[in-house]
């Protein structure tokens, strides 16, 4: 038995310690928002946020997010960030197959939180684990920064 | 203005619940890729629009959605008729019916060969057109006035005199008793407000929050989750299997054992994969069991010794070679490409006593359904096969392959099972792009002109294998496509294809499909013939274009826009490619590309043309362009599945490169818009890619490459 709070929601579940937290969320708590790629880290499919830092949940086993905050694309919405990165994918129309596209939110928006605003050295580092076969990726690169650029429009005047 | 006759393509049928439900058929066109099939005599309706009386027009979606774009195209196409904003369009995947949802290029069910737009760009816009005329005709009635006093626009009739508005749902049950108008008018191009425009895609709201679902998504009450290890050699077959410890695995239910595969069904995927790896299977590896990827290529090479069909033959070869003043000759090559979509080939099944139910995401509904029915046993209408968004196609999910692997699966399974192919298998197991193996001549004159062109093509005849009815003669419409349309205008050109199948691997249509492979041979070697004679690579074909002035257009402009002329630093170089082939459309690209001290190759910059004919949204024009370009650098730098002892040496990504986000070029398209017919595009921009890269490099560094994928090792 395992504690995971995911999205915000404590919960217990019964599944081997070693199981990845892919599998948790995919098959059993019906969470199929994020997806499955390769099943090595190498495609960033499977991305998810643990305590705000993306991570790849097809090698990441429950016992390592114990006690830690998952994030997953279900939720990324209900983040100031993660809003954004939404709004700017569908301004652009980013998703072509839209398969790896959960994973590149969940890579973006924690880049987003971590840099307001990323070079494109610093949106190469953290989006080049993210493999999209449709090629979108000169989207993703434009959809980051007009994300940034519409978090620090609307974030000026706020007082937070 | 198009006033066309439509009482044969549009119906109304009796809608459950009241409303409108119209028929349309698609028809009126050569069915290209079929045998010739006996005109429907009485009416047949291929595709559906439901307006219930709540309002919300439904389409039924005959084609599928695999990031192409039709599922925001198509709507775009029956709203500008029907005077809707497509939003206001919901959409349903169509079940399989290759007589309600044929496409007309192939006579049956099918999203490939970049058709749907070309398929459905008259039938769309028709049926909405009779909709739309049916729902004003049908608030004329109600207010008794002139039907041409009433305007539609966003699902309202309004009667402009008086104000009055009434809903299509509300108008929706009494069009539905009106006749059928005998004409109808289409708008003229100049009059659409939708098609042209960069509408935004229907899909992309369900595809960033993780609500959109893929096959793989789907979950049913029961359902156990299962994954297999196929023969990894072709034509092996299970000898033993030893599953003690498999069974051990909590989570584990059952082991099923096929001919040449085991699967190991589980409550999760994880108790599934673990089950697999503590399987022992001992393979019986069967004929194939020592093939390697040089014994395919020396049977290749030894059939291009002998002449093929001839696909297309203009003057005299012989005697154009003869009066020649210098012949260049080549062998290209091109090696087997697995498609890697991001989504794992997966398909869920519940054979119940007399009935079989499948899930998945395919191209071809209708073959899903058809094998299995095959493999069940059951007559057709016992099988139910429900479509959903595919995580990529690429030609991949053309092939049913992994539909009937999943139905022999749970055939031993007395529960809905989803049948989950890992990465490794995924790779291992492909419907390869075939290894294809190229030798050209040309003859050039004292100044450097070409007057004659020979291309022998050898490789396998997909077509013979997957539509039959189109392979006549023994011609081959998809290994000569791009080779055989060659727009140079030479007086002597020969194009054979020699069939030559290595069934070593299962080989099929992958993006871009003999495109892909003829245009880096055909604009590769055009190349060589503009060095041979000391020619600028684009002012050489300019000179070739005389008769071809949409090509013409396309290759001055990305000429133009990618700086073509302007110096390069060393070691870079610009490559030029054009395309033309039977999707309908011309491109031309310029790539700028580095090759570095260590042989490293970089793409800095992609430049594309596009002349596609009339552009429903340009926006996906250019995303798909971006997108095939995409595909097509992956391909042409590192693509190459080998075999070693009859295997698949590649397994994941790390092996299977594929291009990642700091890799890829900024990409630059450009569209001429004119009035033609709509041409394919998903499809092109993959094709067009590998020559202009490969005649870069040549730019760069004076070594001219004709084997795919590009090996740093031969540039450094």
């Amino acid at each position: 038995m395992v504690t995971l709070k995911i999205n915000g929601k404590s919960q217990q579940i019964d599944v081997p310690s070693d199981m990845p937290v892919l599998w948790v969320l995919r098959d059993v708590l019906g969470m199929t928002g994020t997806k499955f790629g390769c099943g090595m880290a190498l495609c960033g499919a499977c991305t998810v946020q643990l305590d705000g830092q993306a991570i790849r949940s097809c090698v990441t086993p429950v016992s390592a997010a114990a006690g830690k905050a998952i994030t997953t694309i279900e939720a990324i919405g209900a983040t100031a960030v993660g809003r954004k990165v939404q709004e700017a994918w569908i301004a652009l129309d980013v998703p072509q197959c839209g398969y790896c596209q959960s994973g590149q939110i969940m890579s973006a928006s924690a880049l987003l939180a971590r840099h307001a605003r990323p070079t494109d050295a610093d949106i190469d580092a953290a989006m080049s684990g993210n493999i999209c076969r449709c090629g979108t990726y000169g989207r993703v690169r434009a959809a980051i920064k007009q994300a940034a650029r519409s978090a620090s429009t609307s974030g000026k005047g706020a007082k937070s | 203005m198009t006033p066309v006759s439509r009482r044969e393509f549009v119906t109304v049928l009796a809608a459950a619940g009241g409303g409108l439900l119209l028929g349309y058929r698609v028809e009126g066109a050569q069915r290209v890729m079929s045998p010739a099939t006996t005109a429907a005599t009485n009416f047949t309706p291929n595709a559906f629009i439901r307006i219930p009386p709540e309002g919300r027009v439904t389409l039924v979606m005959p084609q599928a959605e695999m990031g192409q774009g039709v599922y925001t195209a198509l709507p775009m196409l029956l709203a500008e008729e029907l005077e809707i904003a497509p939003e206001q369009i919901q959409l349903e995947h169509a079940p399989p019916d290759n007589k309600l949802y044929a496409n007309r290029f192939f006579g049956e069910q099918m999203t490939g060969a970049s058709s749907s737009v070309r398929a459905f760009y008259e039938p769309l816009r028709r049926a909405g057109a009779t909709a739309r005329t049916m729902l004003v005709a049908a608030a004329a009635a109600s207010w008794k006035v002139d039907p041409a006093s009433c305007r539609a626009h966003k699902g309202v009739v309004t009667h402009t005199p008086t104000r009055r508005t009434l809903t299509y749902g509300a108008l929706a049950t009494r069009a539905a008793a009106l006749r059928v108008p005998d004409t109808i008018t289409l708008k003229a191009p100049k009059d659409f407000t939708l098609i042209g425009t960069p509408a935004k895609r229907l899909d992309s709201p369900s595809k960033v929050n993780g609500t959109a679902k893929y096959g793989i998504d789907v979950r049913l009450p029961g359902m156990l989750i299962a994954t297999v290890a196929a023969s990894p050699v072709l034509g092996g077959t299970v000898a033993d299997v030893d599953d003690q410890k498999a069974k051990t695995v909590p989570g584990v239910r059952q082991i099923v054992r096929l001919d040449d595969a085991v699967a190991v069904v589980a409550d999760h995927m994880w108790a599934a994969k673990q089950g697999l790896a503590a399987l022992a299977i001992r393979w019986d590896a069967g004929p194939n069991a020592t093939v390697s990827t040089a014994d395919i290529v020396q049977g290749l090479a030894k059939a291009s010794e002998t002449p093929g069909v001839t696909a297309r033959k203009d003057g005299d070869p012989e005697s154009a070679f003869a009066g020649a003043a210098k012949k260049v000759e080549a062998i290209y090559e091109a090696p087997f490409l697995a498609h890697a979509a991001m989504e794992p080939m997966n398909c869920t099944v519940h054979v119940r006593k007399d009935t079989c139910e499948v899930w998945t995401g395919s191209q071809v509904l209708s073959r899903a359904r058809a094998v299995a029915a095959e493999v069940t046993g059951f007559p057709l209408e016992k099988v139910v096969v429900h479509n959903h968004y595919l995580g990529g196609g690429f030609g991949r999910r053309l092939e049913v392959d992994y539909v009937a692997q999943a139905v022999r699966i749970a055939k031993q399974v007395d529960a809905p099972v989803k049948v989950v192919w890992t990465r490794e298998e995924d790779v291992q197991h492909d419907v390869y792009r075939p290894y294809y193996y190229d030798r050209l001549a040309a003859g050039l004159d004292q100044r450097g002109t070409p007057v004659a062109w020979t291309h022998r093509i050898v490789g396998p005849a997909i077509i013979a294998r997957y539509l039959p009815g189109a392979f006549k003669d023994g011609k081959d419409i998809d290994a000569i496509d791009g080779a055989v349309q060659l727009l140079y205008d030479i007086p002597a050109i020969q194009v054979e294809h020699v069939r030559h199948e290595e069934p070593v691997l299962n080989t099929g249509f992958w993006r871009g499909v003999g495109v892909t492979h003829n245009n880096f041979v055909v604009e590769s070697f055009i190349d060589e013939l503009a060095a041979a004679s000391s020619q600028d690579p684009v002012a050489f074909r300019r000179a070739l274009l005389g008769k071809s002035p949409r090509a013409l257009a396309v290759l001055d402009l990305a000429a133009r826009e990618g700086g073509w002329g302007k110096p390069m630093p060393r070691g870079r170089g610009r490559g030029v490619s054009l395309l033309y082939s039977d999707w309908g459309s011309y491109l031309a690209q310029v790539a700028d590309v580095e090759v570095t001290g260590s042989g490293e190759i970089r793409v800095h910059r992609i430049v594309c043309a596009v002349d596609c004919g009339q552009i429903v949204n340009p926006d996906i024009v250019r995303a798909q362009i971006e997108s095939g370009i995409v595909y097509g650098i992956s391909a042409a730098l590192w693509g190459e599945v080998t075999l070693n002892n009859g295997r698949v040496e590649q397994s994941n990504f790390h092996n299977y490169r594929v291009l990642r986000m700091n890799e890829a070029p900024p990409i630059e398209v450009y569209l001429r818009r004119n009035g033609e017919a709509p041409g394919g595009i998903g499809e092109p921009g993959t094709a067009v890619t590998a020559a202009a890269l490969n005649n870069a490099i040549y730019a760069a560094t004076g070594k001219r490459l004709r084997k795919l994928p590009i090996q740093p090792g031969l540039v450094s």
